[in-house]
């Protein structure tokens, strides 16, 4: 068994810093890389990709970048976690062999594919058989929306992987997994920790959640003293220093910007936070008010007293369905009075989708550089601003009403207020929305399936 | 003496489908029972009025000098659905620490 594990993020989301990966793997040395690419939306904007092409369905950034890194990662013997897979993740381990074989490493390598994750062939006899997917935050039962339905898939948590890098795995690509199983993972397999340890299991999580946004972890979009965070151009991405007793730090590589401190961590910590007593994933529930945080040294945070209890028998299911469709607009209102302009013609845009009868489910406007993010709450700020972009988006199950909405919005430009700019971009496109709705599954009633093959 | 919450907590925010979460951290250990004290939910409440549509619920952490606070109905629908610019909720943080607080008078 080893003594110290270290697991470094590489991607924090799909479409992170490309160059973040080749930067942890050569900056010094990690046993793991992680990648997460699955937001709550990513499954959806992939489904689309897969419609429109079978081939696709899986974070094809991942593929590029294991391009870059392959011949390190074979070379220093560092092992890669990834949900890249998305709803194809068979697809995916197949751009990864070309990858591999391009570069001359065919041979050197295996690949683990997580799948089972995937229930849309399922659908209907799971609700045959009394299992309602109730919409977790609407209660709504998933059979109101079944005909809209364009994928479904449980959350897997980190065991599937562990058993794919005990079958000798050096690349473990899975489709849904939680961000927190890419990182614990690793540490259940270096560590031989055990499927009821609890308390190190919600460590592993726990170490997971700060890392799994990359950057945001060390010194990236952090608020606290953020005008003296040193040298965010070279930052370096956040890595877990593991030891067995679940006791870690987070750390990153030398001669590396940005800056890991307990206030940092802290603010990692509380994102997209629920109840902090329950954390809850497929591997333990987590309680985050046990955590200990202490400053060990420059870059260097020690995290330590991480309690667990026993992991739900539910999981958490993602359900992905067609929505309706939507359109954003803009315009730029300049100074005098550019709020009032641009809340002006605000109304008179409204006034003539009334006067067109277009029914929406809901039209929003906002008046970016005034009150767009911060609302009322901004608006003493907001009356001399030297100019204000008008925003507009509509909403509705009719395409053709959203698509009559876009062609209303340029009219404005020499038909409404003054001291208007910024449309260079043209005609808003119609975007179909496809939605995400959470559900709860019977554990018992997935099965995760891991295969490894020779790259 | 009456100061923005920013002078003395920070905070970040994100989202979970329709609910917006904001944790805030006490910059100093001896600021975070101000905080528990006038930071309820039913004041978070107010401040957000009319820019949320539920309820707000709030979080105790101690341990991190911290409170977390769910808002109900933030973010017009949420994910792909909203309209919003800050469909995530990303800056309802900075949002939150327009309120003001009562410090009470000490050394410091």
């Amino acid at each position: 068994m080893k003594n110290r594990v270290r697991v470094a993020a590489g991607q924090g989301f799909w479409g992170d810093w490309p160059e973040a990966p080749y930067r942890q793997v050569t900056g010094g040395p990690i046993d793991y890389l992680m990648m997460d690419y699955l937001a709550e939306v990513t499954m959806s904007i992939l489904q689309k990709q897969k419609l429109r092409d079978p081939e696709r369905g899986y974070a094809t950034d991942f593929v590029q970048q294991m391009e870059r890194i392959l011949p390190v990662v074979v070379k220093r013997g560092i092992k890669v976690t990834a949900n890249a897979g998305g709803v194809n993740p068979h697809g995916c381990a197949a751009a990864v062999t070309a990858a591999a074989r391009r570069l001359g490493l065919a041979g050197t390598l295996r690949i683990g594919v997580v799948t089972g994750d995937d229930l849309l062939g399922r659908l209907d006899a799971l609700i045959a058989r009394g299992h309602d997917l109730r919409n977790m935050d609407t209660g709504r039962p998933l059979r109101d929306i079944r005909d809209r339905v364009l994928s479904a898939n449980a959350y897997l948590g980190a065991w599937p992987l562990v058993s794919a890098l005990r079958n000798g795995a050096d690349v473990v690509i899975t489709g849904r997994v939680t961000d927190t199983g890419l990182t614990l993972a690793p540490l259940i397999h270096a560590f031989d920790w055990r499927e009821d340890a609890w308390d190190l299991l919600a460590a592993g999580t726990v170490a997971g959640h700060i890392i799994e946004c990359g950057a945001q972890a060390s010194g990236g979009n952090s608020l606290v003293d953020w005008p003296r965070v040193p040298d965010l151009a070279n930052v370096g991405y956040p890595i877990v220093d593991a030891r067995p007793d679940g006791t870690f730090a987070i750390v990153k590589h030398p001669r590396t910007g940005g800056r890991i401190s307990v206030a940092g961590v802290t603010e990692q910590l509380v994102y997209e936070m629920g109840d902090p007593r329950e954390y809850i994933t497929p591997d333990c529930v987590a309680d985050f008010t046990t955590i200990a945080l202490r400053q060990a040294g420059k870059d260097r945070v020690r995290v330590a007293g991480i309690k667990g209890r026993p992991a739900t028998d539910q999981l958490k299911v993602s359900v992905a369905y067609a929505y309706g469709y939507k359109a954003v607009g803009t315009l730029v209102y300049a100074w005098p009075d550019a709020l009032k302009k641009a809340q002006d013609a605000d109304r008179i845009l409204r006034r003539r989708l009334a006067d067109l009868k277009l029914a929406f489910e809901a039209i929003h406007t906002e008046f970016v550089g005034a009150t767009a993010t911060h609302g009322r709450l901004a608006a003493a700020d907001a009356r001399e601003a030297p100019e204000v972009q008008l925003r507009i988006g509509v909403r509705g199950p009719d395409r053709a009403a959203v698509d009559r909405f876009t062609r209303e919005l340029a009219p404005l430009i020499l038909n409404g207020p003054p001291s208007v700019t910024g449309f260079a971009a043209g005609r808003p496109k119609p975007e179909e929305i496809v939605a995400y709705w959470p559900a709860l599954l019977d554990k018992r009633l997935v099965e995760p399936k891991v295969e490894v093959i020779a790259a | 003496m009456k100061v923005r919450l920013l002078d003395i907590a920070h905070a970040r925010s994100g989202d979970k489908g329709d609910t917006a979460n904001v944790g805030v951290i006490a910059r100093k250990a001896e600021d975070y029972p101000v905080l528990v004290r006038q930071l309820t939910a039913a004041r978070v409440a107010r401040h957000f009025r009319g820019m949320i549509k539920g309820n707000v619920e709030r979080f105790e952490l101690p341990n991190l000098r911290a409170l977390n606070f769910l808002l109900h109905g933030a973010l017009d629908g949420g994910g792909t659905i909203s309209l919003k610019t800050d469909a995530q909720g990303k800056v309802l943080s900075t949002a939150l620490l327009r309120l003001e607080i009562d410090l009470p008078r000490r050394k410091r």
